[in-house]
């Protein structure tokens, strides 16, 4: 993969993230994907057409921190995945509560397999 | 002062796309806009875990239609990465021409609406007369006159004949003259400055730290476009960012206007450097396996993709970044303490693709 990585943890995730904007880097996203019962999350960053991304590998069913408090636009994203993926985002700025992109009545979690939630209330 | 809480979109008269914003309003000025997405969302990234991966290039196209073409190069040029497979020069130079076509005719489309949006009827019928040209070329060259469908992974599927390169020259000549006939009544007429100069402002530290993409970020005065990476047939030709610096929409406007002229040159440099050479190479070996990311410059703005393949046919995970989810959180920077009846204008100053941002 083209680009730097660089692997973060639950616990010092906020803090390189905080490195990178205070290093001048542009958030440009974030990427999902699933290990076993691990959701991997890669936090892309650009600074002068140069990538750099932050893997983290947290567990799917405990709260991530959330970065958006360092990164404003991190809250759609972040809402974006608690959407698709079912996980948890401690201290997002704006917390739409799973109904982003999903109607509240929706229960099967898109992109988890055998995953059934609550509907909203 | 009561606060009034107007619902914006998802339908409204002057947005030709499912966004909704919960407007909290005090005296007609815009206090606070929250987004609502979901009206359009298909599951496409879901897809991938049923359709084979040649198939998902058809999925990608269908992402979005104004920039399908450039959704399917991107994804093919990552697949590609992952594959190891290196596309001919004839195959990215073609590429970068319907790629430029594409993205003068969203531009042209969106230059209309834009007038539309502040009243200005002549001038967005004469944009959508305009862009007709190129809607013409892509049905000659391709059959399809929006999503054109000639990517595939090693290359393209479809070429183009000298004499349909002599009309598609003698077209975007006529193309860049008419376009540049307009240039004055958008840059310097009245009404159009009055609806747009200093409307909807984003600075250019604001721009960069909520991660705008595209024009959004170029009209505020960042030099950042992605087809400066070089990707695809991009590293054949010269060019450089179109940039405006006052940040606001009438700054969007004309870096979208200018992108319209810079597209006809590439076409001209890409037609001119057309090398002789197979569309599409031919590949064997497993399936795609490992990771890629990979970034291009749509209409909008910068799109990444993010594959990770497995080895068989069916991906394991494709993520689509598109510009307009980018462009959300500065549309919600630049909304608060604008009046009521600029939020239109602001709106579509980022140019907002729904279909592209829930997917």
């Amino acid at each position: 993969m083209q680009g730097k990585v660089i692997d973060v943890t639950v616990d010092n995730v906020v803090g390189e993230v905080m490195n990178m904007k205070n290093d001048g880097q542009r958030l440009v996203t974030f990427s999902t994907y699933q290990e076993g019962d691990k959701i991997g999350i890669l936090y892309h960053f650009d600074k002068n057409l140069e990538t750099t991304h932050l893997r983290l590998l947290a567990d799917m069913d405990k709260p991530i921190p959330s970065v958006s408090g360092v990164y404003f636009a991190a809250l759609l994203v972040e809402n974006e995945i608690r959407d698709q993926w079912n996980v948890e985002f401690d201290g997002l700025v704006l917390d739409f509560n799973r109904t982003l992109l999903l109607d509240p009545e929706v229960t099967q979690v898109p992109l988890v397999s055998n995953v059934k939630i609550e509907p909203k209330k | 002062m009561a606060t009034t809480v107007i619902p914006f979109g998802p339908q409204h008269p002057v947005l030709p796309e499912p966004i909704h914003l919960t407007l909290k309003v005090e005296d007609e000025i815009v206090k606070e806009a929250i987004p609502a997405l979901g009206y359009v969302h298909r599951g496409l990234e879901k897809l991938c875990e049923i359709r084979d991966f040649h198939q998902m290039i058809n999925v990608c196209e269908r992402v979005c239609g104004i920039c399908s073409m450039i959704h399917g190069t991107c994804y093919s040029e990552t697949i590609e990465e992952l594959m190891g497979i290196e596309v001919t020069d004839r195959a990215k130079l073609l590429r970068v021409i319907w790629s430029e076509l594409h993205r003068s005719h969203s531009h042209l489309l969106w230059l209309g609406l834009f007038a539309d949006a502040f009243g200005f009827e002549a001038l967005f019928m004469q944009f959508w007369k305009i862009r007709e040209r190129i809607m013409d070329i892509n049905e000659a060259t391709t059959g399809s006159r929006v999503i054109v469908s000639v990517n595939v992974i090693g290359g393209v599927r479809t070429d183009l004949s000298p004499e349909q390169i002599r009309w598609i020259l003698s077209e975007i000549d006529i193309v860049e003259k008419e376009v540049k006939a307009i240039q004055n009544t958008l840059m310097n007429e009245y009404t159009v400055k009055a609806r747009t100069v200093g409307i909807g402002v984003m600075t250019k530290e604001q721009a960069w730290e909520l991660g705008a993409a595209g024009p959004t970020l170029r009209g505020s005065g960042v030099a950042q476009d992605m087809r400066q990476l070089g990707y695809g047939g991009y590293s054949f030709l010269d060019f450089e960012p179109v940039v405006e610096t006052s940040g606001d929409s009438w700054a969007r406007g004309m870096v979208r206007f200018r992108e319209v002229l810079q597209s006809i040159d590439l076409v001209r440099q890409a037609i001119a450097k057309l090398p002789e050479g197979e569309l599409a190479v031919k590949f064997k070996g497993n399936p795609p396996e490992g990771e890629a990311y990979h970034r291009v410059e749509q209409p909008r703005g910068e799109c990444v993709y993010y594959i990770r393949g497995n080895g068989t046919k069916n991906l394991e995970r494709l993520r689509i970044r598109t510009p307009t989810f980018a462009n959300i959180p500065p549309l919600l920077a630049m909304l608060p303490e604008c009046e009521l009846a600029d939020v239109p204008v602001i709106v579509l100053s980022i140019d907002p693709c729904i279909s592209c941002t829930e997917r």
